[in-house]
């Protein structure tokens, strides 16, 4: 009986099954966002110290979220690379970067636009700020050295080592409030140090987020599949047409 | 709505944020339509998909040819 990944593992199947799934995470992910924007700027109160910039939380606390999402996606699939030699493994890794150094850097600039009105500084070489920027670093790094190696089965290797071993940023990044002294608040905890007024959207934005995630996920996963078809039939024609010329011409009379 | 004295903070975060992902979701598709297109080309000149070179095949099928 085959599992879900291994069912997926034929490209093919995957590009059918993405296909009918897309549009409906899409979809999902656009209204439950629309909810979510109102509920924020409709419904949520502000808050007691902060006023009206607690709304910032409501897109900076899922960005953040999905960065370390992303590069926890991005460390699996590595693995399932490394160790399954999973066919699609390498393709969901290499579209999750981008993706994960977009919401990276979302959440280092919505956190610097909340953290001027809030602590008079956009930057501060605190624990978690600078955690999460050596994330977006690790993010760019895996495209500097993906893009700088034409053998992709080579760059699927590195860069699914270099994941990995970078893997150790999230815990960091996770315990960094805890383990040492930060200007950064702790952890905004799903259950009891926010209140049911302000955690409701924030969860309704970050379900909003996940799903946007996913959805573009999938779609990046569909464009690599097609690129790699698309190189597989260029070096076919190559290769046909060299076979063509490279064929000895009988001698001439 | 009045989101008081830091409303440029607020207004700003959310405009990079709906800017970012508009720009990723742009960049998705265009580039789902250019390798759509890339492979109608090639399909439609009568090219097929070589079977994989069993050197190193299983490298091959594991990242690269798909």
């Amino acid at each position: 009986m085959q599992t879900i990944t291994q069912k997926l593992a034929n490209p093919t199947r995957f590009m059918q099954l993405s296909g009918i799934v897309l549009p409906w995470i899409a979809g999902a992910a656009a209204a439950i966002l629309c909810y979510g924007l109102f509920l924020v700027f409709a419904v949520a109160p502000i808050d007691y110290q902060q006023g009206e910039t607690v709304k910032i939380m409501y897109i900076h606390v899922p960005s953040a979220w999905l960065a370390m999402m992303a590069y926890g996606l991005v460390a699996l699939s590595s693995f399932g690379l490394l160790v399954f030699r999973h066919p699609l493994a390498d393709v969901s890794a290499k579209a999750a970067v981008p993706i994960g150094a977009a919401f990276t850097f979302l959440a280092l600039f919505t956190g610097s636009l909340w953290g001027k009105p809030m602590w008079g500084t956009y930057w501060v070489w605190d624990a978690r700020l600078t955690s999460v920027l050596i994330l977006f670093f690790l993010y760019l790094g895996l495209m500097a050295l993906r893009s700088s190696l034409d053998d992709e089965s080579t760059a699927a290797k590195l860069t699914a080592v270099l994941a990995l071993v970078g893997v150790a940023i999230l815990p960091i990044i996770k315990f960094s409030v805890d383990w040492w002294n930060t200007l950064h608040q702790p952890s905004t905890g799903l259950t009891s140090t926010i209140d049911p007024s302000m955690r409701i959207p924030l969860l309704i934005m970050a379900l909003g987020f996940t799903l946007l995630f996913f959805a573009m996920h999938m779609k990046a996963m569909r464009n690599e599949v097609l690129r790699r078809r698309v190189k597989a039939l260029r070096l076919s024609d190559i290769a046909r047409r060299d076979g063509r010329t490279s064929q000895p011409t009988p001698a001439a009379g | 709505m009045d989101l008081g004295p830091h409303a440029a903070f607020i207004w700003s975060s959310y405009a990079i944020v709906g800017v970012t992902i508009a720009a990723l979701i742009t960049w998705l598709y265009a580039d789902g339509r250019r390798q759509a297109a890339a492979l109608k080309d090639l399909e439609a000149r009568g090219v097929k998909r070589r079977t994989s070179v069993p050197s190193h095949a299983d490298d091959n099928h594991a990242a690269g040819s798909l």
